[in-house]
């Protein structure tokens, strides 16, 4: 078990400094010249003002001395200066990740809590009207545009039906509560502030439901899957020959097997509701990574996009190693 | 075996059981009309080929069928409740309470991700026998009865843990757990070696008649339900055809079908005979949907007569205590004794092929398999599979390989076709250097060496029409152009095979098991090879079709001189058709002598043990034979043996068997490794020393 433990570590960490390197290469070679982009026609038509532009930023040094300026600015927790906001990238990041970790954390747990009981539900009624109805709630979950999702529910629940709030993370006349971890749920508990938490909930529900609907699609027919698949097994008809309660066996038996899968898929979609806020963000007016993200890749804004990337690849990657750490759990068959 | 029944009311009575499965095409009667009874601690046996209708049996008894299965008529009766009548948390009450059932498959039958500790006591505690600690404490005390040696440190354990044999000792504990009047056991041995199979039949004897539970054994091997059960009903085509004492049945079988049953399978406890080939009934089951309106096994019965075409016969008494269904024995008839002419001495029965050039010749072949690293730092394991092999074959010869799973014998064939490259050691080929050759020098020798799989259903590939598969060959080989030429080929070998030529368009999916093993050796043929490589060809099929492929494959070697190299598990097979044979442990040979010499006298403990594992009948002239039941398992392979590698199970180990012993010749033609050849013999040395249990303790 600690050894499985410490080589999913040490596999991290390698992972890790190879995507620095990833992350600074892909950024450095593109086409496109951020000098061009930051620079009016008419600066940028003077080659001394570009020169001296580049050795600020450091883009007359070789590549590789770049590649050793940027991990020893790292090491120091340094991600460099955004060239378009001109503060500290570490600072904008921040500023602008709390929202989107709020917001994915909330639309994961929701994706999980109405996935794998619909999944169960639909694998145990296998061909009944439950199976009917989850197959339907997946099938218009993965099939729908975010975007189309976004505007559809904004407009039912909060112009039409006015039963949600509108966009943003709170009312705007609203004060945010006193500022801990950024994430006002928490922050608002913190305070003791039940207004606030109650305000930041409600606008948490339309943007998690858009953001979670085709990940909940996933889980449910992915747990559907692998709960049929473990019904088949010849160890659930051992267990009804030593008559044990139905509903012990699914629960008991055959439901941790079926959710090894279905952590594999959890995983990967943790990451992607990370990565894959933007359209949300922008329909609802999210201040987020997935604007800040947006912005800075208009700008060619490179200290920045590399932050971001990085940033993700890590979250990517400590996700994984958790995924990796809840197997040895589900399954002692990994533990050795 | 058993104390007579003492109560009145008998644990399972059936009565006419009819079990259909719902298909599109019809409905398919699985099981048409099955009776028996089973008193309080007595033992059945029930045989049959696949698709008999005898594991429908044993789950519709236990009410565990699945859709489309239904149960449409007849009565069952457990301790004289009427099991149809039950409410579903009646059943559940029951099962795994008084009436307990063992899978086949042990491997597949424990859930993986939970303690074998939980997976022992839940039923205890679900069913309100005991508290969880009251549980705990049985469990361990279970599987100790069930001979593991520290059931303290199993219980704790994952399934994964442990071997086939260990996992079905848990099985075999989970199904005592509440002590049942009833345990069903559905061929509770078939998917183990012979030495394990060996010790859980044991196991079954000693519960049956500690613990006075009845048992219902389903098995398609007559040994093995011979050596537990007292008396045995024979099913065929969803039917009881014959019901009697075990012995009897062997002995003198009223029904031809069981007539059939017990002639297709040669005995180990019998003289060979001279002629080699096996009784073996030809056509397949009927079609469940479109069953026969006489006997349903009239149209493959050798013995029919004009009432059987049209009459179904009942199943009736032939004799005292024996029923059967057959209009022949019914009217007094006795089936003959198949093959009674002829028998020889052992040695003396057929001549041996010598030749002076042998068509194969191997010298200290090794296979190591490096596993893959289980982290980035740790260091590689290997896999000991082959770990220096002698052996010659002469040609037309056929040399048997034998050992339990594990001991390379697979890897030994896939190092000799070359689909393996050794790790060391010399492989001759007619005169032909091949271990180290290329791929390109081996081509042309493929052609002339071939191998048949045990699996006939994973080994054609299912998209390909037969005619396709079998033209292939050829085609590459460059000898046949695609076209009239190959057809013509293909047909032939069809028929040499014994199919119909007219089917080469066919998909693998259309034959049966049977049918698909006979395709594998036409595919094998087709090249004309020198060398067949045969991998456990007949393990997958029903006693019958072994019979036919068998003597097909006799047939073969007759025809076309063919050199057999045949691995088996069943020494009863490899003693009928092996000129010689030669025993593995843990990749080395420990024994290599005529099939008739090995046989008769085994030099080495392991044969010794090997050969007395194999389940014979405890009737007759049996009762005197001295069963050795070798205590343990192979240790794994990840560690090269040092000494001999079997001293750790060797009943008779002395300390100078830590150095390894040569594989001498004693007699002309006879090898052993062994520093005491020929000296384990039970009659005299009682019980084995009890040290050889440690094998026990989880890996």
């Amino acid at each position: 078990m600690i050894r499985y433990v410490a080589s999913r570590l040490l596999g991290a960490a390698v992972m890790a400094v190879l995507a620095t390197l990833v992350v600074f290469l892909i950024a450095n070679t593109v086409p496109g010249d951020p000098v061009l982009a930051q620079l009016g026609d008419i600066a940028a038509s003077n080659p001394e003002t570009v020169r001296e532009w580049r050795a600020k930023w450091g883009l007359d040094l070789p590549l590789w001395e770049r590649y050793g300026l940027f991990l020893r600015g790292l090491l120091n927790g340094d991600l460099g200066t955004s060239i378009a906001s001109q503060r500290p990238v570490l600072e904008d990041i921040l500023q602008y990740a709390p929202a989107t970790i709020e917001l994915a954390t909330i639309a994961f747990i929701l994706a999980l809590a109405a996935g794998i009981p619909l999944g169960i539900a639909a694998a145990v009624w296998r061909d009944s009207w439950v199976d009917a109805a989850a197959r339907m709630v997946s099938l218009i979950g993965v099939s729908s545009p975010t975007f189309w999702l976004a505007f559809v529910m904004l407009a039912l629940f909060y112009g039409g039906l006015q039963i949600a709030p509108g966009p943003g993370r709170l009312d705007p006349i609203a004060f945010p509560p006193p500022d801990v971890t950024g994430l006002f749920l928490v922050d608002s508990i913190l305070a003791g502030d039940w207004e606030a938490f109650h305000d930041a909930a409600a606008h948490l529900v339309l943007p998690s439901i858009v953001l979670a609907a085709a990940t909940i699609g996933l889980i449910t027919r992915t747990t559907r899957a692998a709960m049929l698949e473990a019904m088949g097994q010849d160890y659930v008809r051992v267990s009804r020959s030593k008559g044990l309660p139905e509903r012990f066996i699914v629960l008991r038996h055959i439901l941790p097997n079926a959710l090894i899968p279905v952590v594999t898929l959890g995983g990967l979609a943790f990451a992607n509701l990370l990565a894959g806020a933007v359209m949300t963000e922008t329909v609802f007016s999210w201040p987020g990574l997935g604007r800040y993200t947006f912005r800075s890749a208009a700008a060619l804004d490179f200290p920045a996009i590399m932050g971001i990337t990085l940033v993700v690849s890590v979250s990517t990657l400590l996700v994984n190693l958790l995924v990796d750490l809840s197997y040895a759990l589900l399954d002692p068959r990994v533990r050795r | 075996m058993t104390a007579p029944p003492v109560l009145e009311v008998p644990v399972l009575e059936v009565q006419d059981l009819r079990t259909v499965f719902l298909t599109d095409a019809g409905p398919v009667r699985a099981v048409d009309g099955v009776s028996f009874r089973l008193g309080a601690g007595e033992t059945l046996g029930i045989v049959g080929e696949s698709g008999s209708g005898k594991s429908v049996t044993a789950l519709s008894l236990l009410r565990l069928l699945e859709e489309p299965a239904r149960i449409v008529g007849g009565q069952m009766r457990f301790q004289g409740r009427d099991l149809l009548a039950m409410r579903p948390e009646e059943l559940q009450a029951l099962r795994g309470d008084r009436m307990a059932m063992v899978f086949q498959d042990p491997m597949t039958g424990l859930n993986p991700v939970i303690r074998i500790l939980r997976q022992l006591t839940e039923h205890m505690v679900s069913h309100g026998h005991h508290t969880p600690a009251a549980a705990k404490h049985r469990a361990i005390t279970l599987l100790g009865r069930m001979g593991i040696t520290t059931p303290e440190r199993t219980v704790t354990g994952f399934p994964h843990e442990f071997s086939g044999g260990m996992r079905q000792r848990v099985m075999l504990a989970m199904g005592f757990a509440n002590d049942p009047a009833l345990l069903v056991a559905d061929e509770p041995t078939t998917a183990l070696d012979v030495t394990i199979q060996a010790q859980i039949l044991d196991l079954l004897r000693g519960l049956n008649r500690d613990f006075g539970t009845a048992i219902l054994l389903i098995s398609h091997d007559l040994g093995v339900i011979g050596s537990v059960c007292a008396r045995v009903a024979v099913m065929y085509a969803g039917e009881v055809v014959e019901e009697a004492a075990t012995e009897a049945v062997l002995a003198d079988p009223r029904h031809p079908y069981a007539w059939a049953l017990v002639n297709a399978v040669p005995r180990i406890d019998q003289p060979l005979g001279a002629e080699r080939r096996l009784t073996s009934i030809e056509g397949a089951p009927p079609d469940a949907l479109d069953l026969p309106t006489g006997c349903r096994f009239a149209p493959r019965c050798p013995f029919r007569i004009a009432r059987c075409e049209t009459q179904h016969p009942p199943l009736a008494e032939v004799a005292p205590g024996r029923l059967a269904r057959c209009w022949v024995t019914q009217a007094g008839a006795v089936l003959p004794k198949p093959g009674g002419t002829g028998f020889a001495e052992p040695g003396a029965e057929r001549v041996r092929p010598e030749a002076a050039a042998p068509l194969l010749s191997v010298r200290g072949l090794v296979k190591h398999f490096p596993l893959p690293r289980e982290t980035l730092f740790s260091p590689r394991r290997v896999v000991h599979a082959v770990n220096g092999v002698d052996l010659e074959v002469a040609r037309g010869e056929t040399l048997g390989i034998v050992g339990e799973s594990g001991c390379g014998k697979s890897t030994l064939a896939r190092l000799i076709t070359r689909i393996h490259t050794p790790t060391a050691g010399s492989i001759r080929f007619d005169g032909q250097e091949i271990a180290g050759a290329s791929a390109a020098a081996i081509r042309p020798l493929r052609r002339r060496m071939q191998m048949v799989f045990q699996d006939p259903y994973a080994s054609l590939n299912p998209r390909m029409r037969i005619g396709d598969t079998l033209a292939e060959p050829l085609v590459a080989h460059g000898l046949l152009r695609r076209g009239a030429e190959a057809r013509e080929r293909v047909a032939e070998l069809l028929s040499t095979v014994g199919l119909n030529p007219a089917w080469a368009a066919r998909f693998p999916h259309e034959f049966s098991g049977g049918q698909r093993q006979r395709i594998s050796i036409a595919r094998a043929l087709a090249l004309q090879p020198d060398l067949v490589v045969a991998d456990e060809p007949i393990s997958a099929l029903d006693v019958n079709i072994q019979a036919q492929i068998l003597n097909l494959m006799l047939n073969l070697q007759e025809r076309f001189g063919l050199t057999y190299l045949f691995i088996a598990h069943d020494l009863a097979v490899v003693r009928h058709l092996c000129d010689r044979v030669m025993v593995l442990y843990l990749g080395q040979v420990m024994e290599s002598a005529r099939s008739a010499d090995l046989f008769a006298r085994p030099l080495h403990p392991y044969t010794r043990v090997l050969i007395s594992a194999v389940p014979v009948p405890d009737v007759g002239a049996q009762r005197g034979r001295q069963r050795v039941v070798l205590q343990g398992e192979p240790p794994g392979t990840l560690v090269l043996p040092t000494g001999c590698p079997f001293r750790s199970r060797c009943p008779i180990a002395r300390p100078v068997c830590e150095t390894p012993p040569p594989l001498a010749e004693h007699t002309p033609g006879r090898w052993a490794a062994c520093h005491f050849p020929g000296e384990f013999d039970p009659g005299s040395s009682q019980a084995l020393p009890s040290a050889q249990a440690r094998a026990e303790s989880p890996a």
